[in-house]
């Protein structure tokens, strides 16, 4: 059935019904009767939005392992339970068809994406980054017709980390400088 | 932020100026909106007229790439007028310092300026000083040599005539505007600034966010309740992602990457630990030894000793510039194997777009990690690609999203808060965290083996736990930092392994691990700090000191010392942020900048505790390109500089070959965003709602070019660079004008840069567009002011 003007309002009306009496603090018959809530069960944590910096607060309440609903955190002191259309979708980020479940692969001139196990992709790409900062490490250059130790990769880029948490950011750098990489960017600079 | 999201409603007056929060900081605007409430007046300063815009008291347009000269004027206004702080200007800033007699400026270049190597040698910029290596000065500003008076005669050029003639701003408007700012100038009154990447995305971007600094120091309004220069970031861990230095300058917490003349420890700490002669000076960068120390013993833990410098060797040492710029250039020639792509996708976001995705084919191996699938991830069958020709092994890792794993991030105002992990990632997905642990693991194991140079991974110190996800807890105690021996500092005892209480006790013998100084305070002995959840908010300010933790040491607002008197009074009893207590001989309210007493009494330091000399500069002699900013016109401009001679900033990062037709690109393209997307897409552009809300990618112009352009509301039309075309709706409002620049009527084109090839709403990329030349310091591209046409009909018309 779909919802019509008509019936909305009348739903709204029992709910309001039920407020009334639930208000009282008796219980009634209508109570008894009614369906279980929707909210039993939810488990709720905390997060705060992934997009601009503002830094709003939510809530995001999960039954069974799925996110059943998020909304703004009305004890959050900056954003106080408001959101902007951005926060307000962002349970669409966690319930998305779109959203990449697999290990991809795509093959030398290959058109299409395999899918790969994660033991497979990660024993492949540290293969790759091991054989390129072999090849590409330069233990020393010469500037200015002077020799200097240098122990860099010049091999391999790494870009992002505006998206990361702060402890993953960290990582991510530890792990860049252990490499040797110095071309080490984001999204700050651009 | 030198302040904060709620500190804003103490503002008297705010100017949004390359900024539109009312878009793209939405709920920011509840505390924009309260100062208004309060009385306050809000000024939008853009060359379209948003919904910032709309909310705001006065508005002024602007041409794109014109904010020195806007600035410039406000300046001279406030110089020629007398509406300084004074108190403030003397004791806090270096307006009364004098500079060196060899400094000059003549037909738009500072002296030192070497035309071979476009760049400025900056011996003529030092400061005057005694031989005591005291700076010497002149607290009348009276000296013809002093920073004071050099800054009048620098911006008595910048009348108002000359700068609306610059900025096509309407004159009355301008006038209106400034006096209304710069009335901020009394001790009782604040006004704030902010900015975001309208201000930054320039060839002149550090020199813009200069200048609204040097306007605030000459106001006093840095340091306090309302005031402050405001980046609004814009996205949720950018403030934290460079405060961890995913950058190739900079360590975590600001420290320097070493260069190749860094030749051992010593050598680097020499070079980049500060010095001062002045005993006033707190000098905070002095412990750098400290704070790399720390950060050498957290990457290599017990494999850093003394005796072996700590690993220093192992730290790789950069010989140039190797900004995302030149990265992106050395991926065009060929340069590198491998690229490694963490939640970014750069053949939409950077500058000159189609040709960083040609870059892309001459990769060996590129691994993007996301939640979705990237125009970057398939860059191989991007529109005009063959398959058959890209040799590219592409590897996509589906990522966690923000609610599926747990840890911080840092918001504009720098408080770090925790996010809970609701769910476990969706499908085979893996928070990005696990993956670089599955990395480091595995090249362990392979370095172990053989390899080049293995050290830095083989003594890597990487002990995150052996389940599915690393042990995220364990790596933000580490961030915080811990003792590694049984020791004492400044009279206090700590067992090893003990967490560090505050990075004043990090050391530089080897101690202590800190993998970011800047977060030490984070998580302590008393727990992590940046879960708490306290509304408490003593002073009434909206600081709210008990909710997460905001760097430095909890400090809600930067450089607040100089928020009081000599006394240490607050210069504004109605809103204050610290005051000293005589009696009990300590500072109440915020954090105080350093806890030294006020100026008036022996012990006390100057407030700006991060320059070496402790004073705000007016007058900056860091920079690339010159001490005080100066207008000089975008790379692509329609006009010439009418200021001097020089038409571009003489340090930009410009390629030799680049080249720009004004006569064939006649208008001022800029770029922007919606409330509705959010950067290059792909968490917007995925999501059904927010596609319902903004279906296409969009191009805006005035009423004027569309009649001349024959162009209507809905029609597709064509935009042109000398980088490339691209196709976008059209969208004719009144918001774009026309500018009279010059006595020359100058037309905008607005494009929304959220758009790609690939995902559930498609469109061309604005970035096709935009030019990939670089500020003189950082090198930001200047995505906000390029030349283009329009014409009516798509591509294929």
């Amino acid at each position: 059935m779909g919802i019509t003007r008509r019936n909305f309002l009348k739903g709204s009306a029992a709910v309001g019904a039920a407020g009334a009496i639930a208000l009282k603090g008796e219980p009634s018959k209508a109570q008894l009767k009614a369906p279980e809530l929707r909210t039993k069960g939810l488990q709720r944590t905390t997060t705060i939005c992934p997009y601009c910096a503002v830094g709003c607060g939510l809530v995001v309440d999960t039954k069974k392992g799925k996110v059943v609903n998020i909304e703004g955190d009305t004890v959050h002191p900056i954003n106080k339970g408001s959101l902007c259309s951005k926060g307000s979708a962002l349970i669409q980020v966690a319930n998305n068809e779109l959203r990449l479940g697999k290990v991809l692969y795509r093959a030398p001139k290959s058109d299409k994406w395999e899918e790969k196990s994660w033991d497979w992709a990660i024993g492949r790409i540290a293969r790759l980054m091991k054989e390129t900062r072999d090849r590409n490490f330069v233990s020393q250059e010469e500037v200015n017709g002077q020799t200097y130790t240098v122990n860099r990769n010049d091999g391999m880029a790494m870009i992002g980390a505006a998206a990361l948490d702060n402890e993953e950011c960290y990582l991510l750098g530890k792990f860049a400088r252990a490499m040797g990489v110095g071309y080490l960017e984001h999204q700050a600079r651009i | 932020m030198t302040n904060h999201w709620i500190d804003i409603q103490h503002s008297d007056v705010i100017m949004c100026i390359g900024s539109n929060p009312a878009e793209n900081h939405p709920v920011s605007f509840k505390y924009i909106d309260k100062a208004k409430d309060n009385g306050g007046k809000l000024i939008s300063v853009d060359p379209r007229f948003t919904r910032t815009s709309a909310k705001a008291d006065m508005y002024a347009q602007l041409r794109p790439g014109t904010d020195i000269a806007f600035l410039g004027g406000m300046i001279n206004y406030v110089l020629n007028n007398d509406l300084i702080h004074k108190e403030y200007v003397v004791n806090y800033t270096n307006a009364a310092f004098l500079i060196s007699d060899d400094f000059e400026f003549n037909e738009g270049l500072f002296s030192g300026f070497d035309k071979g190597s476009s760049s400025y040698s900056k011996e003529s910029w030092a400061y005057q000083k005694d031989e005591n290596g005291m700076i010497l000065r002149d607290d009348n500003l009276k000296d013809p040599r002093c920073v004071y008076q050099l800054m009048k005669k620098h911006y008595s050029r910048y009348t108002p005539e000359k700068v609306c003639d610059i900025t096509g701003t309407d004159l009355n408007n301008y006038l209106q505007l400034v006096k209304t700012f710069c009335s901020t100038g009394r001790p009782d009154k604040s006004a704030t600034i902010m900015y975001a990447m309208g201000t930054t995305q320039h060839t002149v971007g550090t020199q813009n966010v200069r200048s609204y600094a040097m306007l605030q120091l000459l106001l006093g309004n840095v340091g306090i309740a309302g005031g402050g220069i405001n980046a609004l970031r814009g996205e949720s861990n950018v403030q934290g992602s460079t405060d961890y230095a995913i950058l190739y300058h900079i360590l975590p917490g600001y420290l320097k990457v070493p260069t190749h003349t860094n030749t051992d420890l010593q050598a680097y700490l020499k070079k980049w630990t500060p010095t001062t002669d002045d005993p006033q000076s707190a000098n905070w960068w002095g412990n750098t030894p400290k704070y790399m120390v720390s950060l050498l013993k957290a990457y290599w833990g017990e494999a850093a000793t003394a005796e072996n410098d700590f690993c220093y060797d192992y730290l790789p040492k950069r010989s140039g510039n190797y900004s995302y710029i030149k990265l992106m250039e050395r991926l065009q020639l060929g340069g590198f194997e491998g690229l490694i792509n963490m939640g970014t996708n750069p053949i939409v976001g950077g500058p000159d777009v189609q040709q960083i995705a040609k870059g892309l084919d001459k990769l060996k191996w590129m691994v993007s990690v996301d939640l979705w699938e990237t125009e970057t991830s398939v860059f191989w069958r991007r529109p005009g690609a063959d398959p058959k020709t890209i040799d590219t092994e592409v590897f996509l890792l589906p990522a966690a999203s923000s609610i599926e794993k747990e840890g911080s991030i840092s918001n504009s105002g720098r408080w770090a808060q925790w996010r809970y992990q609701a769910i476990k990632p969706v499908g085979d997905a893996k928070s990005d965290a696990a993956m670089l642990d599955m990395w480091v693991k595995e090249l362990k194991k392979l370095y172990a083996e053989d390899g080049v140079f293995p050290g830095p991974i083989t003594d890597l110190a990487w002990d995150y736990g052996h389940e599915e996800e690393p042990d995220i807890d364990k790596v933000a105690r580490e961030c915080n930092g811990f003792f590694t021996r049984d020791t004492e500092v400044k009279g206090k005892r700590f067992k090893k392994g003990e967490q560090v209480p505050s990075f004043a006790y990090l050391k530089d013998d080897g101690s202590t691990v800190s993998g970011n100084w800047l977060y030490c305070g984070s998580y302590t002995e008393k727990g992590n700090m940046m879960k708490r959840r306290g509304l408490e908010d003593p002073g009434g300010m909206g600081a709210y000191h008990n909710w997460s933790w905001c760097w430095p040491v909890n400090r809600r607002i930067l450089y607040n010392r100089a928020s009081v008197d000599l006394d240490g009074k607050s210069f504004n009893q109605q809103k204050p942020v610290i005051s000293w207590n005589r009696a009990t001989r300590k500072w109440e309210g915020d954090v105080p900048d350093g806890g030294w007493p006020p100026m008036n009494e022996p012990g006390t330091k100057s407030p700006f505790i991060m320059i070496p000399e402790g004073y705000g500069r007016l007058f900056a002699a860091g920079l690339a390109d010159g001490p005080f900013p100066e207008h000089y016109e975008p790379v692509e401009s329609p006009v010439d500089n009418c200021m001097t001679a020089q038409q571009c900033n003489p340090a930009a990062m410009i390629p030799a070959d680049f080249f720009s037709d004004s006569d064939k690109y006649p208008y001022v393209g800029s770029t922007y965003r919606v409330t509705e997307h959010w950067q290059a897409g792909a968490m917007t552009r995925n999501l059904p709602w927010l596609v319902e809300l903004v279906p296409d990618m969009f191009v805006e112009i005035g009423t004027t070019l569309a009649k001349a352009k024959g162009l209507k509301n809905g029609d597709m039309a064509t935009i042109t660079s000398a980088r490339g075309a691209i196709e976008a709706r059209v969208l004719v409002t009144p918001r774009i004008k026309p500018l009279v620049v010059s006595g020359k009527t100058v037309e905008q084109v607005g494009m929304i840069w959220h758009f790609g090839f690939n995902g559930l709403a498609k469109g061309s990329s604005a970035n096709v567009l935009t030019a990939a030349v670089g500020d003189a310091n950082t090198g930001i591209p200047e995505s906000k002011a390029f030349l283009c046409d329009i014409r009516k009909g798509g591509m294929k018309s």
